[in-house]
């Protein structure tokens, strides 16, 4: 059974259709393998190879593999919530109860976006101390931990956004103070306020402005940046873990760095 | 490793992955049939309030724009026709001049008993149901179609 299954999946790769999608066929040699993930778009990103100690949980404990997964979930079940959610001062607050009480799985989309949310800003936090304490920051990684932190403030942004949009009284007095804290910018800060608003205080214009940033530009901004990060894994020389030396070894691996 | 049922240990996780995936695939299907279809709507109700009976004058056919109906008061007494072209759903309009309703987008005319008299569209103007309400209110419910010629009378 197994057996013939695998010998019709073997023809059906080796098929014209198939080899037009994923040009590399059926095989199982390196080479076919290194194709397989050189000749696909998503998989391109990462290194062709990976070393075996890089995937055990202690390497990395996955946290920016979770962070990744978790962004994931807010994209599915944020792009679902949009479904019955209109960014309108009569409708806003009324939609999210609705999606609380209404809709079918509502309850459970809602807060699965919810606590998705909080865990993202958890995990990209408990991953930027994890590379921060290994040294993992060092050349050549130095640039891709710059563009790590672009994507803590995207993150940071997207909470700030969103939490803006069940326009509740929580949400209109936590974005009225947090738009308040960017005015205290010098020279130009009532200036970023009003922009920021569309108006000189939490309104119609606000909330529409949130919920552009929030479902368009900061998603958009997060998945340019994501790809451009974990490119930057592979051209760096894959993930870093530190080498586990022996004590005698560890003084002449000190002088090395990196 | 040979069992006698044939059923080695690959192929009995490789049976239980594809199961347990298909399962999951009727749930997400059941679980995103159920998040697409809207438990309320909170579109326009089908029932009119079309109002007294008297600010309609013996003979007058009157279109009102928003709710898509005509108020028809003929000497046989009250009716309510659909206004919305049996062919591809545009807005008719009632030509006095001529005693006809006539459609704007395909050239579909209509008696002023909903008859159709020329054009593309297939079936007459529904005649709605329309009854005086308690409070002496003409009212149409505009979901619910009657057999043309019951007029109501005030």
């Amino acid at each position: 059974m197994a057996k013939s299954m695998s010998d019709v999946f073997t023809d059906f790769r080796d098929s014209k259709v198939w080899r037009s999608v994923f040009r590399s066929g059926a095989g199982s040699s390196t080479l076919h393998r290194s194709l397989a993930v050189q000749q696909n778009i998503f998989l391109h990103l990462f290194p062709t190879k990976v070393r075996r100690r890089m995937i055990g949980l202690s390497a990395t404990w996955y946290l920016g593999t979770l962070t990744l997964g978790t962004f994931l979930i807010l994209v599915a079940t944020g792009i679902l919530l949009m479904l019955y959610y209109h960014p309108s001062v009569p409708q806003a607050y009324a939609d999210t109860k609705d999606l609380q009480f209404v809709v079918s799985s509502g309850l459970f989309l809602r807060n699965l976006h919810r606590w998705s949310a909080h865990a993202m800003v958890f995990l990209v936090f408990a991953h930027m101390f994890k590379v921060f304490y290994r040294g993992a920051y060092r050349p050549p990684r130095e640039f891709n931990w710059v563009i790590g932190v672009v994507l803590l403030l995207i993150t940071l942004f997207l909470s700030y956004t969103g939490y803006l949009l069940p326009w509740d009284q929580l949400a209109y007095w936590a974005i009225t103070v947090g738009s308040n804290i960017a005015s205290a910018v010098p020279v130009m800060g009532s200036k970023i306020h009003f922009l920021m608003l569309g108006g000189n205080f939490v309104d119609a214009n606000a909330l529409l402005r949130f919920y552009v940033l929030h479902c368009m530009i900061l998603p958009l901004c997060a998945i340019l940046f994501i790809g451009i990060h974990f490119w930057r894994i592979r051209k760096d020389g894959g993930l870093y873990a530190p080498v586990k030396t022996q004590p005698a070894a560890k003084a002449a691996a000190a002088g090395e760095g990196a | 490793m040979d069992v006698p049922g044939g059923l080695n240990r690959r192929d009995f996780f490789m049976k239980l992955g594809l199961g347990s995936l298909s399962i999951a695939a009727v749930g997400t299907s059941v679980f995103a049939y159920q998040f697409l279809s809207p438990n309320v709507l909170f579109e326009p109700s089908p029932v009119v309030n079309a109002g007294k009976p008297e600010q309609y004058p013996l003979d007058s056919v009157t279109l009102d724009v928003k709710t898509g109906i005509y108020v028809i008061h003929s000497k046989e007494g009250f009716f309510a026709l659909g206004a919305i072209c049996t062919h591809l759903g545009c807005l008719t309009a009632w030509k006095q001049e001529q005693g006809i309703i006539a459609c704007p987008c395909h050239g579909s005319k209509f008696s002023r008993e909903g008859v159709k008299v020329a054009g593309p569209a297939p079936k007459p103007l529904p005649w709605l149901r329309t009854w005086v309400s308690d409070d002496g209110d003409l009212m149409v419910d505009r979901s619910a179609t009657v057999r043309p010629m019951q007029f109501v009378r005030v």
